[in-house]
């Protein structure tokens, strides 16, 4: 038997899937159910917002500007005070920061309810990373692919600096197996003052995130840019340091409009 | 109720087999393992196969249309480079390991040498992008392929309109190398008992001894257990390290992928680098010519303190007769496989 008989068997089982379906939509009006939560990321270097090629300085006081920051976000996760969680399904956000309309995105079908806790990760998952090829935020073309050893590259930052010999620093994160894994994930708190997140059918809350680049030099392995101008071209210990680094707080949630 | 669909398909019929209608490849063969790329992931469609095997042959895929897959990949060589130590790409450069054969892609669970490629899907994203190779980015064979006179109509017939994408390229690709199966040897007649299926008493005895001296490592009837081993060549890892240059693991040093032994008497010259030129120089050095190292594999570590297998002169001209088993000519001459006109 061939196996390209099997695809119109398929075809025909979801074709009446399908149309099943159809006929139910037509006779009862579309009701929403669930609710939405629309995310905003704004890049900064510590209290300045992100531009390519303006000045900055890392805490410890090496001068450089950035010419490229990108990230992959993934498997958001969002938990009520009894402890149940939502988790978003085919979650992967690629975030550029040359591509501004890439720094809004919108989590939609979330059951309503008053969420206190939001995970997300760093990066593509294992299963995903070996998964073929891939569409939207995950399609190879996305400048986040390592193209010689299969896997996404998490995050990117490429930038100048007087104090890299070379003029430039190009740091690439990925990796998802040991000993160089360097998948974070990473629970962000609600901001002070704010006890959950409202989401229901009618108001689709807000979140303003902020990611600090001044975190991937400073943390437990603070970086200076005199020494490190590169991470390998694939999963490697610089790369794990980074991260461990960015993951300890580069994002944050800067305040939250409940939608009022 | 899809289990007893994929069962069924799993029992090769002559008729299909040879029914000019069938993709190549689209059967799994009776004696393979399960395929890691199961016909269901990407159902082979004719349309879809002929666009890929107009891609693997078309030069456009590297960066000045000098190179294409099938440059280094052919099909008379199993798609392996035979006669090459290194294959040329463009601009003349050499790359840095020797090419390995193209066939039965769909049971392996990594790609190349080393294992750097997680699926047989974005196996082309490594020589595209490679500057010894094909020196291409993705972004930019896309822009060539949508500016292209036909290609942009044959992959709106299979995906609908819009520009190609990578996932279309990619997939379609895959419908392609995926088809290349290798399972028509006389060793494949004789272990399934079909018309065909005569092996020697030399060759008999050759696979005796392979089955008692090779096939821990050249396992199945795909004749390889997909790991990774060092073999003996050498006993430092300066220039190449194998497996290691992937894991970041120093006791993978010097490890690299049990190739498969299809076909293995048309795909000379052998090893990573293709440092051995004949089968008989692979058989030596088995017998007598595996080095010491850290990571030499255990099973070439003997009882009594030798290294390599033991072969007298009798095994090895019979182990010789038994590889030659291995030619599968319907493969090489499947004109379904060859460049189109």
């Amino acid at each position: 038997m061939l196996f390209r008989t099997l695809p119109a068997a398929l075809a025909t089982l979801l074709l009446g899937a399908i149309s099943l379906t159809a006929c139910d939509d037509d006779d009862q009006p579309a009701t929403v159910t669930t609710g939405k939560l629309n995310f905003e990321l704004e890049n900064v270097v510590g209290a300045q917002s992100l531009a390519f090629g303006t000045p900055y300085a890392t805490l410890a006081g090496d001068p450089f500007s950035v010419t490229k920051f990108s990230y992959i976000l993934s498997n958001f996760k969002l938990t009520k005070a009894d402890g149940s969680v939502w988790a978003e399904p085919e979650s992967y956000h690629l975030i550029k920061q040359s591509d501004a309309g890439s720094r809004n995105f919108t989590i939609a079908d979330i059951p309503p309810g008053d969420y206190t806790g939001l995970t997300f990760t760093i990066g593509v998952d294992a299963a995903r990373n070996t998964a073929g090829a891939q569409t939207g935020a995950l399609a190879q073309d996305n400048d986040m692919y390592w193209d010689w050893n299969s896997g996404y590259i998490f995050l990117k930052l490429e930038g100048t600096s007087t104090q890299s010999r070379t003029g430039v620093f190009t740091y690439h994160v990925g990796g998802f197996k040991d000993p160089y894994n360097s998948l974070r994930t990473v629970a962000l708190p609600l901001p002070a003052g704010v006890t959950a997140l409202q989401v229901s059918t009618t108001k689709t809350p807000e979140l303003h995130l902020k990611a600090d680049v001044q975190r991937l030099f400073a943390g437990r392995y603070p970086v200076r840019l005199a020494q490190m101008i590169t991470t390998g071209h694939g999963a490697d210990s610089s790369a794990v340091k980074l991260a461990i680094n960015y993951a300890a707080g580069m994002f944050r949630i800067d305040h939250v409009h409940n939608g009022d | 109720m899809l289990a007893g669909l994929l069962m069924a398909g799993c029992h090769p019929d002559a008729d299909v087999l040879t029914s000019p209608e069938a993709v190549p490849g689209s059967v799994v063969p009776a004696n393979f393992p399960p395929p890691a790329y199961g016909p269901e992931q990407n159902p082979p469609d004719r349309a879809s196969f002929e666009l890929g095997r107009s891609l693997f042959y078309d030069p456009l895929l590297s960066r000045d249309s000098t190179v294409s897959c099938g440059t280094c990949h052919r099909q008379a060589d199993a798609f392996a480079d035979a006669g090459r130590r290194l294959s040329v790409g463009v601009q003349g450069r050499l790359g840095a390991r020797n090419a390995p054969p193209l066939q039965n892609l769909r049971w392996r669970r990594t790609l190349m040498w080393d294992g750097a490629v997680s699926h047989i899907e974005v196996l082309p994203l490594a020589p595209l992008s490679n500057a010894q190779e094909m020196g291409e980015t993705l972004p930019h064979v896309l822009a060539k392929l949508n500016r292209h006179p036909s290609y942009p109509a044959r992959f709106a017939r299979l995906y609908g309109p819009g520009p190609i994408t990578s996932y279309q390229l990619l997939r379609t690709l895959a419908q392609f190398t995926a088809a290349l199966t290798s399972a028509d040897s006389r060793y494949d007649h004789y272990v399934r008992h079909e018309a065909g299926g005569t092996l020697s008493s030399a060759e008999l005895r050759g696979l005796t001894t392979f089955r008692a001296q090779c096939a821990s490592c050249h396992a199945t009837d795909l004749f390889t257990d997909e790991t990774y081993r060092n073999n003996g060549l050498d006993g430092r890892f300066p220039q190449d390290s194998g497996r290691a240059h992937i894991t970041g693991r120093a006791a993978e040093r010097g490890l690299f992928k049990v190739p498969s032994l299809r076909n293995v008497a048309l795909t000379a010259p052998y090893m990573h680098d293709g440092r051995l030129q004949t089968l008989a120089e692979v058989l030596d050095h088995y017998d007598h010519g595996v080095v010491a190292s850290a990571t030499l594999d255990p099973l070439l570590r003997r009882p009594d303190g030798h290294l390599g297998l033991a072969l007298d002169a009798r095994q090895r001209t019979d182990l010789l007769a038994f590889l030659q088993t291995l030619t599968d000519d319907s493969f090489l001459h499947n004109p379904q496989l060859a460049p189109p006109r």
